[in-house]
């Protein structure tokens, strides 16, 4: 399992890519397998303001449908549009061409609650 | 909560990176490569199924027609030997107890293949009805079930060296041996497309599924898990029993009236003859969505900002490339063109009612 040692993480599977005042949003190489096949991701519009911890996303597989959580508050600058063409970038590249969207970070002190690739590495091998 | 069981090939699934889930008091493969392209290889090549959770019922004696006429809703007086037939059993209410295939082995002796899910209940509901001159006998647990089903399934089970010669048509069977194991052939499905399933002895289902895969290598044969049998299922709008038939569901709002016989005595008879001359209420309809959403099990069905039904199954097409579902709604919105909404989280996402199968496999051949 992929777990990219200068991205930072969530314990509900987003991994948060952190470039000066934005950050590129997707979810984990685990989070991807245990889903299985996407088959539709439902983005969020670009200028919506949304708070940390909110439901930004969802990702549908043949499956189920999972949620994913935005982990930082902010306008959304950015959302991946290849994934409307094909969702199964989350499946086959989760940390490249999979990312779903960006936002501009609001309130900084929202990165403490990020855990390092380590923390996650544990936490999945909880699991 | 009974422990979760195995069936004889788990350590092959496991080998071949099958991902275990419970599933009816079984662990079972939910996939291997991903439920889209097994599927896929179903409908243009072939794959093979681990189906040894469901559950084999022999039911034999000189009373054996009689007993099942009462159970079963369909006639099994119009088999021949070697031959099987898909039917429901119904409660005295005209609830579903299972939809099952009945294979007349000959005179007096047939096997009745049940849900895994409903195995116990089955027996159970059989045993509560028997009647003397009938003996049953569930052989679930040393039975393993092997299915062989997409276009090439008839090439691959041809390779395979039976001793008797394969020549049973859609819906019938055979006594065979294959290597010297002692099998039940038949041509029977849940895919839609051609198929073979094989029944035989548990201490043999891991050699047969390995020399299957060897005389099957250049056909492009998989493993498929539960996750594609249920797409693949759904896109022929055939029922699941637990989502789309339940004991408080009728075969005739489920849309299998074709396999009662009004002509006979079953029980359940005198509920469905009310019901159907009272009219249905509802009626198990497919559905496609117009926009982007994917339907699921108990989401809500509307019509003109109303509820008025739940869905039972629901997925993503991968041969048609659209989302589809199968839920229960009043007869005057069962017509196929009907305009429904479902209720996807917190949007109402337009769907129309349309006509089942949702696809036909292209050519089915004998």
């Amino acid at each position: 399992m992929s777990i990219p040692k200068d991205f930072k993480y969530t314990f509900s599977h987003e991994w948060i890519k952190i470039e000066d005042d934005k950050a590129l949003i997707g979810v984990t190489d685990y989070a991807q397998d245990k889903l299985g096949d996407v088959v539709f991701v439902e983005l969020p519009k670009v200028g919506t303001e949304i708070e940390a911890g909110h439901e930004a996303v969802v990702i549908e597989s043949v499956k189920t449908a999972a949620d994913v959580y935005t982990p930082l508050s902010g306008k959304i600058t950015k959302v991946n549009t290849l994934l409307d063409k094909d969702p199964s970038f989350i499946n086959s590249g989760p940390y490249g061409k999979g990312w779903i969207f960006e936002i501009e970070i609001r309130d900084k002190r929202e990165l403490e609650k990020l855990i390092d690739a380590q923390v996650y590495e544990n936490k999945i091998s909880e699991d | 909560m009974e422990k979760v069981k195995k069936t004889p090939l788990y350590d092959v699934h496991v080998n071949m990176g099958g991902r275990m889930v419970s599933f009816a008091g079984w662990l079972m493969p939910v996939q291997y490569s991903g439920i889209i392209e097994e599927h896929n290889c179903v409908r243009k090549s072939a794959g093979i199924f681990d189906l040894s959770h469901m559950g084999e019922i022999f039911v034999s004696g000189v009373k054996s027609v009689e007993y099942l006429q009462k159970l079963i809703t369909n006639d099994i007086e119009k088999l021949a030997d070697g031959r099987a037939l898909y039917t429901v059993m119904c409660l005295e209410s005209g609830g579903i107890v299972d939809d099952l295939l009945v294979y007349r082995i000959k005179k007096d002796e047939y096997m009745l293949v049940v849900n895994a899910l409903n195995t116990a209940k089955v027996f159970a509901w059989m045993r509560k009805n028997l009647v003397s001159g009938v003996e049953i006998a569930n052989k679930s647990e040393g039975t393993a079930l092997i299915a062989i089903q997409g276009p090439l399934s008839k090439t691959i089970v041809l390779s395979l060296d039976f001793k008797n010669p394969v020549s049973i048509k859609y819906f019938e069977f055979m006594s065979n041996n294959i290597n010297g194991i002692d099998c039940i052939l038949a041509r029977t499905g849940y895919t839609g497309e051609d198929g073979f399933e094989i029944f035989l002895p548990s201490d043999y289902a891991a050699v047969l599924w390995d020399s299957i895969f060897a005389e099957a290598k250049d056909t492009g044969l998989m493993p498929v898990g539960l996750g594609a049998r249920d797409t693949l299922r759904m896109e022929m709008g055939y029922s699941l029993y637990g989502n789309d038939i339940t004991e408080e569901t009728t075969p005739l709002e489920a849309g299998l009236s074709w396999v009662i016989d009004f002509n006979k005595e079953f029980i359940g008879k005198e509920a469905l003859l009310k019901q159907k001359e009272h009219g249905l209420k509802r009626k198990l309809i497919g559905f496609m969505m117009l926009d982007r959403g994917i339907p699921r099990s108990h989401y809500e069905i509307f019509s003109s900002g109303e509820k008025v039904g739940e869905v039972t199954s629901g997925t993503m097409s991968s041969t048609l490339k659209k989302a589809i579902g199968m839920g229960y709604v009043p007869v005057e919105l069962a017509k196929p063109g009907t305009r429904i909404d479902i209720s996807i989280r917190k949007a109402m996402v337009e769907a129309r009612v349309v006509k089942k199968p949702f696809y036909i496999p292209e050519k089915r051949k004998n």
